[in-house]
């Protein structure tokens, strides 16, 4: 028994020789967006070795990125939901919105188009895909992220501004698939189904060799993505890494790490999954102190 | 191919998945051993109802222990002043709890499998409470070692605490399941077949090597 012990003991102190020694450490919540497409272990990599620090990053949805937030368990967070960024800052939760990068959401389905949206825009495209699936859900149908998501956010901003009523529409039929999952398990299940789905760009292109589905519908002020960064207000949660983490966003808004992100994917896919917030502030609807300028957030805890 | 070429990520990441259930199959098994006895060999009332609640945890669902020792860890809990969210201190604190329930009831019922005439042998001799279920135990090695195999092997499996607790850090909390929740999600199956072969190959070693000793040396 004892000889038992002593050999698991042995085992984990040499597995845990492998830890490192730790360094400072800054935790982000961030979209999966930006996470799958392997943007921020780039981003990573360049800034941990800038800063000696090491960038942790947890990647979940816009919603569940928040809450990380508002119980204080990370430093800082990128998302892409207006309404609750600017809640999240509003609640005092945060210190400041700064625009690092957009690109757009994309409408995605079939190849052979069942409901023959290409071309309209996102709400007589979800209009259409509504009256289409109820008619015939074998045909046409369309999967949610269900996930409490920044673009399940917009799904449903997209269905409000079509005029429809978000519940009843979940409610109205099979043609309506809540996954419940992350972007790329949504566009999995809608390329199974041969479903549309709204995708973000940077997903659907990083996924696209491994599915049917295709574009149709991309571009259009309701289809425009901006993504955030935001420092977690040590004024609510005094133990998180506040200057480390306005040194973090500092770096996403210098030229640097614009660049980073405007050139990311291009080798790649041929073209880039982002666009830099840099020089297109008014265009992404960010105010020019919310884009490309360092922040000077206060770090005061009191 | 990924096995034989041993990207150095795939190693990374299996040894801090060793780490993390080892640790926590080791602290679980401190714990849980005594306690087995202690429930074991005492009479007390509702005994039979605890013993009858830690049967029910076994089927604890992993994402509802995820869930508890976030809620207990977060900075906005109780604990959140230790800082121990997405760490692996974190996650090995987690999976302690989570397989604590079945350590403990598998030790109760290998020690009940114990004739009553050692206990009463070594009672007899003047042994204290401590050393008779030390004694017991000895005797009921194999059910005790199958109830620690059985805690490794659930740590080792589980991925909703290491999801939750963890957060899938790339280089700190990222383990085996976990990264095949993740490449699974990103359509990666190749890699995520791989990932779970290295999973029960380290299964398979860890048990032939607990079983050898068993063997040999008690």
């Amino acid at each position: 028994m004892i000889k038992i012990s002593l050999l698991l003991l042995a085992l984990v102190v040499f597995c845990s020789s492998a830890y490192a020694a730790e360094g400072e450490r800054l935790k982000l919540a961030t979209t999966t967006s930006l996470h799958d497409t392997g943007l921020l272990d780039l981003i990573k990599e360049k800034f941990d070795a800038k800063y000696n620090v090491s960038l942790d990053v947890v990647s979940g949805g816009t919603g569940i990125a928040i809450q990380y937030g508002e119980r204080g368990d990370v430093d800082v967070l990128i998302v892409h939901d207006k309404v609750r960024e600017m809640k999240f800052i509003a609640d005092g939760q945060g210190l400041e919105r700064r625009c690092i990068a957009y690109n757009y959401f994309y409408i995605v389905g079939p190849k052979d188009d069942p409901a023959g949206v290409k071309g309209m825009n996102a709400t007589q495209a979800f209009t259409t895909i509504m009256a289409k699936g109820k008619a015939d859900s074998s045909k046409v149908k369309f999967v949610s992220r269900g996930d409490n998501s920044g673009t399940q956010a917009r799904e449903i901003l997209i269905w409000k501004k079509a005029g429809f009523n978000y519940t009843l529409v979940n409610n109205s039929g099979p043609w309506y698939i809540d996954a419940g999952q992350g972007m790329g398990a949504t566009l999995n299940i809608a390329n199974e189904m041969q479903a549309y789905t709204l995708s973000d760009m940077s997903t659907f292109m990083a996924y696209q060799g491994n599915l049917s589905l295709v574009s149709l519908i991309g571009g259009g002020n309701d289809l425009l993505n901006v993504y955030v960064a935001m420092a977690v207000n040590p004024k609510k949660h005094p133990n998180v890494n506040c200057v480390l983490a306005n040194e973090f966003i500092n770096y996403l808004v210098s030229n640097e790490g614009q660049d980073l992100i405007a050139g990311y994917g291009k080798d790649k896919y041929g073209k880039s999954l982002f666009s830099a917030a840099r020089g297109n502030c008014t265009l992404i609807g960010c105010s020019d102190g919310e884009c490309a300028s360092p922040t000077n957030a206060s770090c005061a805890t009191a | 191919m990924l096995i034989a070429a041993l990207n150095p990520q795939v190693v990374e990441i299996t040894t801090r998945s060793l780490f993390i259930s080892l640790s926590s199959a080791f602290f679980a098994a401190v714990i849980c051993i005594p306690l087995g006895g202690f429930i074991e060999f005492r009479r007390f009332w509702g005994k039979g109802t605890l013993i009858n609640a830690i049967h029910t945890l076994y089927s604890l669902p992993t994402v509802t222990v995820g869930l508890m020792v976030f809620l207990l860890i977060s900075r906005s809990g109780p604990l959140g002043s230790l800082g121990l969210l997405f760490s692996p201190a974190g996650m090995i604190l987690g999976q302690t709890i989570l397989v604590s329930p079945i350590m403990t009831g598998l030790a109760i019922t290998a020690l009940a499998a114990v004739s009553p005439q050692i206990r009463d042998t070594a009672k007899s001799l003047g042994a204290t409470e401590m050393q008779i279920i030390i004694t017991v135990i000895k005797e009921a090695r194999s059910g005790v070692m199958a109830a620690v195999i059985l805690g490794f092997g659930r740590a080792l499996s589980e991925v909703g605490v290491a999801m939750m607790i963890g957060g899938n850090i790339r280089g700190y909390t990222r383990v085996l399941t976990t990264s095949i929740a993740l490449e699974t999600s990103m359509g990666n199956l190749e890699l995520s077949m791989a990932l779970g072969i290295i999973l029960i190959s380290i299964s398979l070693v860890i048990n032939l090597l607990l079983n050898r000793i068993r063997g040999r040396w008690i």
